[in-house]
């Protein structure tokens, strides 16, 4: 069983709480489920709840970002939304060096119901200027991706889901900003991001029986946009198919359809939530519901081949 | 209210007016360096009288007022009357170093009621952050004088604007500041009607449970907001209970009597255990008879016949 990318993600802030004096953590409320509490046990004296105020929490980091400490603030994604404009306005707009690390994402949250869910905050993050927008897609990504957020001067936005089978071994070499090519391929290209990664390997392998060889690249990092990388993967295919967890509207599917329009027109399906609200159910009947499995994404491929010959 | 867009017309009206008010000055040379810019405050134990700050706070009223008009839009009523409340801040109370904005053992100082920017760079202008000719650029394009706070302004340290959000930065510096163990303090402006937002409370709960005694917040208890009085819109009141019961030290002090804003801002640095506010009672559009307590001059930008009336009667206020 691979681990959480929560899991992942606490134990990573103990580890590197230990080498970076300057590293705070805040939560508002959610420590145990966004596993903060692990460093809330280890450093006690830098470690702030700020109870159930999402608001308060993205201020309160902002005012120890601004006295040089590194604050990684994290609540549930749908939660952070609240706070959208303290991200904007005294976070972002400032270039402030605010790590906001956001759990529970997409449907990964599937009992709680739709209230819990948040199927948009990778557009209304990605609007705002000077933000980076990370979404890991395994354990290992999520530590090596929380490592360079914390190198890196500025604002971030972590965006994780709750469970992914593992894509990367221990070997693997995280670059802000630069996707991945996690399987190569002639016939169609598969931008994917989170937990979609592997579903896009596994629609891979469902195409291999009609001889369509997939592309599968990931796009952890969907601002800033690894342009240069997607339209090198788009060009050698010519159909491009992308695959999140989100809103088909603002998301990773928004973001290549915007570059790829202007740059490079080739046909473009989006694989992601048609713009609806989740339910309670179990995680795996809501990605079916929603049309967000491997089979799904084969469809769209063969779609995008389509267009592409149409 | 008409109000010209004609900046130049404005400023030219600006310095007729000065001259009127004033002896004659050579143009462009303004009325607003006093003897004590660009000293050290505090940290010498010179502190200046209170008809010192007095009359600081006079000449930034002016500076206020032709600013405002000069951009053609702002908030005079909002800004005149938290003049005080920061000449008392910058003048009397806070260490800084205008020469060294940056300087790490500094007091803070947040102006979470951002609307009243003018009244901030007009003081840090008087301090000697930046020269006061730059105050004829507020809102105009690539100025150093954004609408609203912003660090693009020597000495700004928390882009503000939005209003609620000002305390919860504070926090954040206060809890840094212990980490460090560093002794300067950070002190909050904000408005009554900024009281309004929710995060103001959830903020206020923080500082409180964390015992954060390094805040000093000052409400500018104007008693008018955007669309009218305070208690009419959203009631505050009781506004010293709600922030008692919140687990905050309160003052309560005339918001244009230095002596008593002085004696309130030492009193909350010896208060131990627990952030302190200070409500100063204020009038909003003080000093201009026409402006004060009248909702119309939030965020109206002057015209030429009144902003002459008005520093005529700031002018003719010197004692």
């Amino acid at each position: 069983m691979a681990k959480s990318l929560r899991d992942e993600f606490g134990d990573t802030l103990v580890d590197l709480g230990r080498m970076n004096e300057d590293l705070v953590v805040l939560d508002a409320d959610l420590s145990r489920s966004t596993r903060t509490h692990k460093f809330a046990q280890k450093y006690p004296e830098r470690f702030f709840n700020v109870g159930i105020s999402e608001q308060d929490l993205m201020g309160t980091a902002a005012g120890l970002a601004l006295e040089g400490k590194i604050p990684v603030a994290s609540t549930y994604a749908v939660f952070a939304g609240r706070a959208w404009e303290q991200m904007r306005n005294t976070i972002a707009r400032s270039g402030l060096n605010v790590k906001i690390v956001v759990t529970h994402a997409g449907f990964s949250n599937f009992a709680d119901g739709s209230s819990h869910q948040s199927v948009e905050d990778i557009a209304i993050v990605r609007a705002i200027p000077g933000m980076t927008l990370i979404v890991p897609s395994d354990s290992i990504e999520t530590r090596e991706a929380l490592k360079a957020a914390l190198e890196f001067r500025g604002p971030v936005y972590i965006r994780l889901g709750r469970d992914a089978p593992q894509i990367f071994d221990d070997s693997y070499r995280y670059e802000l900003g630069r996707c991945v090519l996690v399987r190569d391929g002639r016939d169609v290209t598969v931008a994917a991001t989170g937990i979609m990664v592997e579903r896009a390997l596994e629609a891979a392998e469902l195409l291999k029986e009609r001889s369509i060889d997939l592309c599968v690249i990931d796009v952890h990092t969907i601002k800033p946009l690894d342009g240069e990388g997607i339209i090198r993967a788009a060009a050698k295919t010519g159909a491009v198919v992308t695959a999140e967890e989100h809103s088909v509207i603002g998301g990773l599917g928004g973001a290549i359809s915007e570059l790829l329009s202007e740059n490079l027109p080739v046909p473009v399906e989006r694989v992601g939530i048609r713009d609806m609200y989740g339910q309670s159910g179990e995680y795996e009947q809501l990605l079916t519901k929603h049309r967000l499995t491997p089979n799904d994404i084969a469809a769209a491929c063969i779609r995008a081949i389509t267009r592409r010959r149409g | 209210m008409r109000v010209s867009k004609n900046t130049d017309a404005v400023v030219r009206l600006l310095s007729d007016s000065y001259k009127a008010g004033l002896e004659a000055k050579p143009e462009g040379q303004r009325p607003t360096t006093l003897p004590l810019a660009r000293r050290e405050i505090s940290v010498t134990g010179n502190l200046p009288s209170v008809a010192d700050l007095e009359e600081i706070a006079r000449v930034t009223r002016l500076n206020v007022l032709t600013m405002i008009s000069g951009a053609g839009s702002g908030h005079p009523g909002s800004s005149l009357s938290a003049v005080d409340l920061i000449v008392a801040l910058y003048f009397w109370k806070m260490h800084h170093r205008p020469d060294d904005p940056r300087w790490a053992e500094r007091d803070r100082f947040i102006l979470s009621k951002g609307h009243a920017a003018p009244a901030l760079y007009a003081v840090l202008a008087e301090a000697g952050y930046f020269s006061a000719t730059k105050l004829s650029t507020l809102r105009k394009m690539d100025s150093i004088l954004q609408g609203h706070p912003d660090t693009v302004t020597p000495g700004v340290d928390v882009m503000t604007g939005s209003l609620g959000q000002g305390l919860s930065v504070a926090n954040g510096i206060a809890l840094a500041s212990r980490l460090h163990r560093k002794s300067f303090r950070v002190y909050v402006l904000l408005g009554d009607g900024e009281c309004d937002e929710g995060q103001v409370w959830e903020a206020a709960m923080t500082a409180a449970h964390y015992k954060l005694d390094n805040i000093t917040i000052i409400i500018d208890r104007n008693m008018l907001q955007s669309d009218g009085a305070t208690e009419t819109v959203k009631s505050k009141e009781p506004l010293p209970e709600k922030w008692r019961a919140f687990g905050w030290n309160v003052l309560e002090v005339d918001g244009h009597n230095f002596p008593q804003i002085l004696s309130a801002l030492n009193l909350a640095e010896a208060k131990k255990g627990a952030p302190t506010v200070i409500i100063a009672k204020t009038v909003k559009g003080k000093g201009v008879s026409f402006m004060e307590g009248n909702g119309q001059f939030h965020s109206n930008a002057i015209g030429q016949e009144l902003l002459s009336r008005a520093l005529y009667e700031i002018e003719s206020s010197k004692v």
